[in-house]
């Protein structure tokens, strides 16, 4: 029992692999983000046309057929995955970095600082995501920062509001009024004691976040405002390829599959971490956990 | 002797939750008989609440369950469901610790009353409102008539427990399941409510087991006891003979680490170690480790001993219970600061302290008037004594350590630090104050961040003032965790992994990180175990006695507060009504709260308990948004004169003793009003 304990976050990641869903999800999505990541090693060209070979089914030459522009489809939703991946996560970033210190200052000071900023958030929520991201891309011009600006805007509540209802049940316990009683700082409070203890809803925020921000960027490039052409997008495919359901159905399939595989995976992964972070919080359960690993 | 309601043999309980079974319960045999109160006595972790569960089939389906439970005509181990409800609504009735979660907070107390004899078929719906307010009226609620149309929030905690004892007589159960029914009333509440509790049993011919943790509690109801440990009874007989000759060396240590009410100044013989955990019990005797006539018994370490009877009733699991000695008095030992010099200049003086608390309106926000948390508190604390508040829940003993910390705005009054006035100070100027000054926690499971490791925890007040290095860095951290009986091996383990006890530890180590001159100690040790208070106060005192700490120290309990204080002052509904040196104040309290008070604490010494003059308090503390006129005690108080219902008392000194009282009739008690002190609270 002497030996160190595993650290907390450790320990979680152990326990999400035990579960199945979330280690089909993890292994789907790492492997999306290695070739999203290596695309420029594969040997596949997403931009090159032949319009000799346009609108072409599947072949051993292209897998998954070609487009209107004969460029191969599996080349363009790996690069696809790319803008996706992209989006989401400078989105979630932004939402992540202005949410967060919003609702932790509004949930460990309250009054007024709590009343306007709680209000600017019920605007924001009040703005249906897509209207709001269009009008953003209307002032910005169409381009990926405009769109993943927009979509990360709109994720802005959530972080607020989930790391507001944290701040609100931490500030009261003893261990924060500790740090204040030996001097400590607001800052230190707020960061170095109350937000460390309010991560894991955080995180889960933050992954179904990424999947509603993939969905938004598709929808946006879908609706013909999200990346400009010729940057594949998967909503863009998707856009393109309704126009030709009837001529060439396999144009669609793959990023379309490709989109609800990844939404998909987000999602249990999410819901897999929550049960986890859920069960850690229970401390009869973290403790018996700890105890089983000391045992070993 | 009439045949036993409740027979338990071989129980054996196990959790199966994750993985592997841990054994709860591992061999439990007892009786219960008609008309006789058993205390299952034992520290967290003995089992002694799943022992009263499973006797009524009454624990998860995670738990495996073994051996044989006969209830009345009913063998409850493997009965179905149905069967085991209409026993627990005929012969069972349960009265558990808080009665805020017992009750239902949106239906009318009368109606919850009554809820399973309707539910039961063996009361009518519409006799069910006449029955309520006669069971109200039985418990001593006054109004029954109206109080049964009232929701569980218009009750006093008192009175809801009440309502909860009604509620589990209401069947006419012959047996009663009390799980620590008196831990979350205040002292005065719990010598009402105990007082009843007997009385009814007593009318009524029911059996009870009553579970609790305090031996006090148990010398005053109990008829039996079964002292319980590692999850098996290790000692079970009548109370005089347990308490006066106990077989088993844990009971002998259990009543010497007590602290007591009736004995002053001496050290306290802690169990050693800490109490064993489900899942992690000893080999052999559980006990063998913590115990002190194991020691070079090799018997022990390898071999459980059976409950063996021992004559007089009296039935012990130890191998060497003949061995076994009375507890033995407690030695005086340390002599009050207060005559062995402490003549420095005060460290802490609060004058006229007053911290009121705004009533708003609900919508328009205006202030409607002022809870008077603390009204008007002087007291002065110097180096190397300690100075106690104590008083029952919502007095303001809290709130006057948390203003002195500078934790709450105060609204009127001084508080002085070495002579410096350190109300409404600016930020930097309260952080150099905030150096010499620390405060302990009551709950040392919330107090320690649990994202952090220990010597983090420990290091962060010094990481804060930016003097780690300065301090000596993880060298230091290391020396704090010696001085309060913890190894430097424990680095790199979170709070978690910590039992009460050691957490607490850390929580001292912590406080004492910047070395301060002044400790504000919350209730430190409140929500320990009894072995291990002993090793905490023990552990208090010789931090004090080496450092030359100043002590505040804030507490209910009356008998640890005797232990560890040099004077002690009594608060009622944010005033100090008395203060005095500790012996003065316990040996000739002048103040009629105070005598109350001293009169309700339970005594562990079951002798003469019959005979024993007690005044217990009618009612309840008021609400201080709205205190009564004059002096605040008078609607409770036994002296009360028409010139205490229009006039405050003056806080003066009271002739020939050390002692200063707010009370028109302060003096020591007179024998006659002990027995009419006794008799208001029956009337």
């Amino acid at each position: 029992m002497s030996r160190k304990a595993p650290r907390r976050s450790l320990l979680a990641l152990r326990a999400l692999l035990r579960d199945r869903g979330a280690l089909v999800s993890l292994g789907f999505l790492s492997i999306l983000v290695a070739m999203a990541a290596g695309a420029g090693l594969l040997p596949i060209e997403p931009m090159r046309q032949n319009i000799l070979h346009a609108l072409e089914a599947p072949s051993a030459s292209n897998w998954f057929g070609t487009d209107e522009l004969g460029r191969d489809i599996l080349a363009r939703v790996i690069y696809g995955a790319r803008t996706s991946l992209q989006t989401a996560g400078g989105a979630v970033a932004i939402a992540a970095c202005i949410g967060i210190p919003m609702g932790l200052i509004a949930g460990y000071y309250g009054g007024w600082r709590d009343a306007v900023l709680m209000r600017m958030v019920d605007v924001l929520l009040a703005l249906p995501g897509i209207l709001f991201a269009m009008a953003i891309i209307a002032v910005l011009g169409r381009s990926q920062m405009a769109a993943l600006v927009a979509v990360g805007i709109t994720g802005i509540p959530n972080f607020a509001r989930i790391t507001r209802a944290q701040v609100l049940s931490l500030r009261s316990r003893d261990f924060v009024t500790a740090v204040e009683a030996f001097g400590a700082s607001s800052q230190y409070a707020m960061f170095r004691t109350v937000l460390p203890n309010a991560w894991s809803p955080i995180l889960v925020q933050a992954i179904v976040l990424a999947s509603l921000a993939i969905l938004l960027e598709a929808a946006l490039a879908f609706l013909g405002i999200g990346v400009p052409p010729p940057t594949p997008s998967w909503g863009e495919m998707l856009r393109t390829g309704k126009n030709y359901l009837h001529e060439a159905p396999h144009y669609a399939i793959l990023p379309g599959v490709a989109l609800t595989l990844t939404i998909l995976a987000f999602d249990t992964l999410g819901r897999a971490l929550a049960r986890v972070l859920e069960d850690r919080h229970d401390s009869g359960a973290g403790l018996a956990a700890a105890k089983e690993e000391g045992g070993r | 002797m009439s045949a036993p309601i409740l027979t338990v043999q071989g129980l054996e309980v196990d959790f199966t939750g994750s993985g592997r079974p841990v054994p709860v319960i591992r061999g439990v045999d007892f009786e219960v008989h008609p008309n006789e109160i058993l205390c299952i006595v034992g520290e967290s972790g003995s089992g002694k609440s799943v022992t009263a569960l499973a006797a009524t089939g009454l624990l998860p389906d995670t738990a495996r369950v073994r051996g044989q439970v006969r209830l009345g005509q009913t063998e409850v181990i493997g009965a179905p469901a149905e069967v085991l409800r209409r026993m627990r609504g005929d012969e069972v009735g349960f009265i558990f610790q808080d009665p805020t979660t017992t009750l239902n907070p949106v239906l009318p107390v009368g109606r919850q009353i009554t809820e399973g004899q309707v539910a039961h078929g063996r009361l009518r719906q519409a006799d069910a409102p006449r029955r309520a307010a006669e069971l109200l009226a039985e418990v001593d609620i006054a109004d029954p008539e109206g109080r049964v149309r009232q929701y569980p929030h218009q009750f006093s905690g008192g009175m809801r427990q009440r309502a909860v004892i009604a509620m589990a007589m209401a069947g006419k159960p012959r047996l009663i399941i009390a799980d620590e029914p008196t831990t979350a009333l205040d002292v005065t509440v719990q010598a009402q409510v105990l007082d009843l509790l007997r009385r009814r049993q007593a009318e009524t011919g029911a059996a009870i087991i009553l579970i609790t943790h305090d031996l006090g509690v148990v010398a005053e109801v109990a008829d039996r006891v079964a002292v319980m440990y590692a999850g098996r009874i290790v000692e079970t007989g009548p109370v005089d003979e347990l308490f006066a000759n106990p077989r088993h060396p844990y009971t002998t240590a259990l009543l010497e680490s007590l602290p007591r009410l009736d004995t002053s100044g001496a050290r306290l013989d802690p169990i050693p170690g800490q109490p064993p955990v489900p899942g992690a019990f000893p080999e052999g005797c559980a006990f063998h480790p913590r115990c002190r006539l194991a020691k070079g018994q090799p018997r022990c370490a390898t071999e459980d001993p059976a409950l063996r009877a021992l004559g007089g009733g009296q039935a012990a699991a130890c191998h060497f219970a003949e061995r076994n000695a009375a507890p033995k008095p407690p030695a005086e030992l340390r002599a009050p600061i207060g005559e062995s010099g402490g003549s420095d200049a005060p460290l802490l003086e609060i004058d006229d302290l007053k911290v009121h608390f705004p009533l708003r309106s609900r919508i328009l926000r205006l202030t409607r008037g002022h809870v008077r948390a603390v009204d008007g508190v002087s007291l002065t604390v110097r180096a190397g004594e300690t100075v106690s508040l104590v008083g029952e829940s919502g007095c303001g003993k809290t709130t006057t350590g948390r203003a002195v910390m500078g934790l709450i705005p105060v609204s009127g009054g001084d508080i002085r630090f070495e002579g410096r006035s350190v109300v409404g100070l600016r930020r930097q100027a309260m952080r150099a104050v905030r150096r010499n000054m620390q405060y302990i926690f009551q709950d040392p499971f919330s107090s320690l961040n649990p994202v952090l490791p220990v010597e983090d925890i420990v290091a962060e007040p010094l990481r804060i003032h930016g003097l780690f290095e300065q301090f000596g860095g993880a060298r230091y951290i290391a020396e704090l965790f010696d001085m309060v009986g913890l190894s430097a091996q424990m680095f790199g383990r979170y709070p978690r992994e910590f039992s009460g006890g050691q957490k607490q530890r850390i929580g001292i180590a912590r406080a004492l990180a910047l070395k301060p001159r002044l400790v504000i100690l919350d209730e430190p040790v409140a929500a320990l175990d009894v072995s291990i208070q002993a090793q905490i106060l023990n552990l208090l005192q010789d931090l004090q006695r080496d450092l030359g700490l100043g002590y505040l120290f804030i507490a209910h309990n009356l008998s640890v507060v005797r232990q560890i204080s040099d004077r002690v002052a009594v608060m009622y509904l944010g005033r100090i009504v008395e203060e005095s040196a500790r012996d003065a104040l316990y040996e000739t309290p002048t103040h009629p709260y105070t005598q109350s008070l001293l009169s309700a604490v339970p005594v562990p010494e079951p002798r003469g308990r019959e005979t024993r003059q007690r005044i217990v308090l009618t009612g309840e503390i008021p609400n201080p948004a709205a205190p009564p006129p004059g002096c605040t005690f008078h609607p409770r108080c036994f002296r009360a004169s028409d010139l205490c219902r229009g006039e405050i008392p003056a806080f003066r000194a009271y002739p020939g003793l050390p002692t200063r009282s707010a009370c028109h009739h302060a003096g020591p008690l007179a024998e006659s009003e002990a027995v009419a002190g006794r008799k208001e609270a029956t009337r």
